[in-house]
């Protein structure tokens, strides 16, 4: 399916696995959404090649940058007029504490969504959303170049 | 012109490819690579796979890739400037999107570590098709560096 039709499906039916299903590197990673009380929650399942610190144990920072920058992209779609893939412009992922070897989840925010440029704040949290694992700030292009 | 180091530079390599890339499953499941380093920079590549597209019609990379390259490599950049082993974690990283990757190319990212605190360590990094005066995104991060080894991880502490 091409993204623009796995776009079109998502906005009518809320289920956001043929966009996952689109995105060769979301299935490689296993980072999905799915809405819950009409929110795009974020989702990167747990597997063992995510982890970077095997000592500690603890995820890759990359793969937390990764979800976040999903899940924004993701509630862009939902909540976008287009079909077109936000560009990212820049993204600053700020980490808190470690995340432990389990699944992630990220609530993605508009600081301000104009017709150029998304300002958008994600969070990604474990058990508790209170206590985010990291958060991110990420501008998007909403218009093509 | 043959370098008399190179046997010696190639067992560097392959000893810090064992650090950066075998010891993290993550980096390892992206096939990162040294391609080059000198005191206080790293340069690792991320090679082009078809599973790590982000946009099927135009077949770039996604940019979650991109930043787990970029973390990776200054990261590493980080730990070379070090003057012994010491653990450190990522506090922040920015990264811009300067110019649109290209599809089916491997991407690198040149990381310098210019600045080391008794805590901090602050980083710039660019990744690049090959050309360092081309870059796709620029970069800058800081890292905490741990200096109670002996310690027992608490939370808070990570990569």
């Amino acid at each position: 399916m091409r993204l623009r039709d796995a776009v079109s499906a998502v906005r009518e039916t809320g289920d956001f696995t043929a966009i996952q299903e689109a995105i060769p590197y979301t299935r490689f990673m296993g980072i999905t959404a799915e809405l819950v009380d009409d929110e795009v929650i974020g989702r990167m399942s747990y597997s063992d090649h995510l982890v970077g610190n095997a000592a500690v144990p603890a995820l890759h920072g990359g793969t937390l940058g990764a979800l976040m920058e999903s899940t924004a992209i993701f509630k862009l779609l939902w909540h976008g007029e287009t079909t077109t893939v936000p560009k990212t412009i820049n993204i600053t992922v700020e980490y808190l504490r470690g995340a432990r070897p389990e699944d992630v989840f990220a609530r993605a925010e508009f600081t301000r969504h104009g017709r150029r440029v998304a300002n958008v704040r994600v969070f990604a949290y474990q058990d508790d959303p209170t206590r985010p694992v990291a958060v991110a700030t990420a501008h998007f292009l909403l218009v093509q170049e | 012109m043959s370098d008399p180091f190179l046997s010696q530079k190639d067992d560097i390599r392959r000893r810090l490819e064992g650090r950066y890339v075998g010891a993290v499953p993550h980096n390892q499941a992206l096939n990162l690579h040294v391609v080059d380093y000198r005191p206080e920079h790293l340069s690792l590549a991320l090679p082009y796979r078809e599973d790590l597209v982000g946009n099927p019609e135009t077949g770039v990379l996604h940019g979650g890739c991109i930043t787990s390259l970029i973390d990776a490599t200054c990261g590493g950049a980080v730990i070379m400037s070090l003057a012994a082993p010491r653990r450190i974690a990522t506090l922040d990283l920015r990264i811009d999107y300067v110019r649109p990757a290209l599809p089916h190319q491997e991407v690198i990212c040149d990381a310098h570590c210019y600045k080391v605190t008794r805590h901090v360590a602050f980083v710039r990094a660019a990744a690049h098709h090959g050309d360092s005066a081309s870059p796709i995104a620029t970069s800058s991060g800081t890292f905490v560096v741990f200096r109670d080894e002996g310690r027992r991880p608490e939370d808070g502490e990570s990569t």
